[in-house]
């Protein structure tokens, strides 16, 4: 195991875009269903083509999640995920060859220690932290802390963003800008919202940073839709579905077909 | 400074010291923005504060009394004890304030549709009133476990033309019902406002919520000089959120010499762990949008709150109260589900006046406090609610046979049949 390098994330878009295709992103929670079986699942997202993995820190109240993710951390909750777990599980990702980040409500985090969560990562291989529940204005602390250890802070923007908060938050992110699609929680549906293309352009006027989309993503033709004009697809809750339907074998045949289609977006 | 310049300082940081903040998804961010400029715009323009004082006359029938309550302070060592008796208002506790004040903003911010969670069920009916008078869709979110233990509330809320929407994940209770409604208004923020209903969450909220409830401080300081010739040695309530603690405070903060007394469910007791004792038990923390007073492990996982009382059914508290514990400027303690339905029974002989379950905690408080601070000692206690919601529980409690038919009424009208 290695040490991530500060710079891991953007390496892996800058390879992606060599490829003149999309990056991946993958996301399924720590210790979900167990300990053990997430780190299969990660090892299948990553043999299926995933680029980069969210490892979910599974909380008690998952405020940004629809059902199947909270269904999904309650389980894991259940079977004894800790924060030690996330950490076995991004070390397994690292292990593989994929980068890993962490998608992590803030209270764990706090209450882990801000600073010996930022460097406990770091010896772990993760190169990031999302931060779904964290605005900047409350975020410094974690900016600073994330800076010290060479650990990526990345924020979301909203449909609802203004331009001038976009500006902020493109200022204080590092690694890649994540881009929730729709207003609404995690889950999947039929259709990527069409707000999506309109807020990607107005995150590009802000920032060189590449920008990823998320929520609702669950396809191959949805990511290939979405590859056409952002740098990486964020695929969650249909992982989850994935393995709750069809395990290890479910995910990793998810990940291909979504690895086939950010390759068919250019 | 006074301690309301420094009150007034943190406030427009949306801060209480460390505590308060916003810690919410980036979705809700502006529509957070544009609530505290509205609110903000909404209590300096004339016309919404005529509103808002005529529909507290007219509607809600404020000012309440401030009541002697003579029998019941024999049993608090002869102190001199007030009711603050917000459980006259229309709807039956203090929840109607806020409600009014929120409801009657959003129509004025031009959204069409409002919705609120619920512990006891106060806060919904309120909301679900306000609605109907003010002509706004309305939908509640309650957990499971709350619907069935405040049956008729929910047929309340059904009766005033509310959706009301059973929350069935995690301790489906108040916790899981906050949580419900934000992931509805991150999704419908266009043409929803989310009353909440407590001084808790993300900044304006905490701030938003007292400021309507501060009616009662303001009340309560006016009648008692009127009646007693000076200021209080005390004001008491119980503390779920806080909203009804914070609305009787905010009328006596800057009175150094008058204690801040607020009273946390002891649940069956702190030390069994089965409590919402978040001052003697929690620890700061994030939930629901603001740093405050958690119930938590040691990873930050919020633990499960009990309570007899719905109302005070929740692990986490209002910022504004973390910040009065840290200075010492208000003291908080844990009464135990006994000793509150002890002090409801008192209350109810003694008064004739059948308190909630909520504010039984208050009442189990003052009879303390009455030994603490001696006979000749000025008391008020904010009455926040009836206790006609709480009868089930409170027979069932004192092994009180009820009717059949009665219950069965009101559990077939709460599930709709």
């Amino acid at each position: 195991m290695n040490p991530t390098k500060t710079g891991s994330i953007s390496a892996a878009f800058a390879h992606a875009k060599s490829e003149g295709r999309a990056l991946l992103i993958g996301y399924l929670p720590a210790g979900f269903p167990t300990l053990d079986e997430s780190i299969e699942l990660v090892q299948a997202m990553c043999e299926g083509g995933v680029d980069l993995i969210e490892v979910g820190l599974p909380y008690s109240d998952p405020l940004m999640d629809g059902p199947v993710i909270q269904q999904a951390v309650d389980q894991a909750l259940t079977n004894g995920a800790t924060p030690q777990s996330v950490l076995t599980v991004v070390r397994a990702v690292a292990d593989c060859g994929v980068v890993p980040v962490v998608m992590s409500y803030w209270n764990p985090i706090e209450q882990f220690g801000v600073e010996n969560f930022a460097r406990e990562l770091q010896k772990a291989g993760g190169a990031g932290v999302i931060t779904p529940d964290l605005t900047i204005e409350e975020g410094q602390p974690w900016i600073a802390a994330a800076a010290l250890h060479d650990v990526d802070p990345i924020f979301l923007v909203a449909p609802s963003s203004t331009n001038e908060r976009i500006h902020k938050i493109c200022h204080d992110t590092r690694g890649f800008v994540y881009a929730a699609s729709t207003m609404g929680v995690t889950g999947a549906r039929d259709q990527v919202s069409n707000m999506a293309p309109e807020l990607v352009a107005r995150v590009r006027r802000c920032t060189d940073l590449p920008i990823a989309v998320g929520l609702g993503v669950s396809n191959g033709a949805q990511a290939a839709e979405i590859a056409q004009y952002a740098d990486g697809v964020i695929v969650g809750s249909a992982f989850v579905k994935a393995a709750n339907a069809g395990g290890v074998r479910a995910v990793r045949e998810l990940a291909q077909e979504l690895a086939q289609g950010v390759r068919h977006g250019g | 400074m006074t301690t309301s310049e420094v009150q007034r300082e943190v406030v427009l940081a949306g801060h209480f010291g460390p505590y308060g903040g916003r810690f919410v998804p980036e979705a809700l961010t502006s529509a957070l923005d544009q609530l505290d400029a509205a609110f903000h715009a909404a209590i300096v323009d004339p016309e919404f504060a005529i509103q808002l004082s005529d529909l507290e006359r007219d509607y809600t029938g404020r000012p309440s009394p401030l009541t002697r309550a003579w029998r019941f302070g024999e049993y608090c060592n002869g102190a001199h004890v007030y009711f603050k008796r917000e459980d006259l208002n229309h709807t039956g506790s203090h929840k109607i304030n806020n409600a009014l004040g929120q409801v009657l903003l959003a129509q004025r911010m031009g959204k069409t549709r409002v919705i609120a969670e619920t512990g006891a069920g106060q806060h919904g009916v309120a909301t679900a009133t306000a609605a109907a008078l003010l002509g706004l869709e309305c939908a509640v979110y309650m957990g499971e476990e709350d619907t069935r233990r405040q049956a008729l509330n929910v047929a309340r809320m059904k009766l005033l033309g509310a959706e009301v929407i059973s929350v069935t994940n995690g301790s489906r209770t108040l916790k899981d019902a906050i949580n419900e409604a934000m992931r509805d208004w991150v999704a419908s923020v266009d043409s929803t406002h989310y009353v909440l209903g407590t001084v808790t969450g993300p900044s304006p909220f905490p701030d938003m919520v007292r400021h309507f409830h501060s009616v009662i401080g303001r009340e309560s300081r006016k009648q008692i000089l009127a009646v007693e010739g000076r200021l209080p040695d005390a004001v008491a309530a119980c503390v779920g959120g806080g909203s009804n603690a914070m609305g009787l405070f905010s009328g006596f903060i800057d009175d150094l010499s008058v204690q801040l007394r607020g009273y946390e469910a002891g649940g069956d007791g702190v030390e069994t762990g089965r409590h919402a004792a978040r001052f003697s038990a929690g620890s700061p923390g994030v939930l629901h949008g603001a740093r405050t007073y958690v119930m938590q492990d040691k990873w930050g996982q919020t633990i499960p709150s009990h309570s007899i009382s719905a109302g005070l059914d929740y692990p986490g508290v209002g910022p504004e109260h973390a910040w009065l514990h840290d200075t010492g400027r208000a003291i908080y303690e844990p009464v135990n589900d006994s000793e509150a339905m002890d002090a409801f029974a008192l209350c109810s002989r003694t008064e004739g006046i059948i308190p909630a379950i909520e504010t039984a905690h208050g009442l189990a408080g003052v009879i303390r406090l009455g030994k603490e601070l001696g006979p000749d000692s000025v008391i008020i206690l904010n009455l926040s609610g009836r206790g006609d919601k709480d009868v089930a529980t409170a027979a069932r409690w004192f092994g009180i046979e009820l009717e059949h038919s009665e219950a069965g009424i009101s559990i077939e009208l709460a599930e709709g049949r």
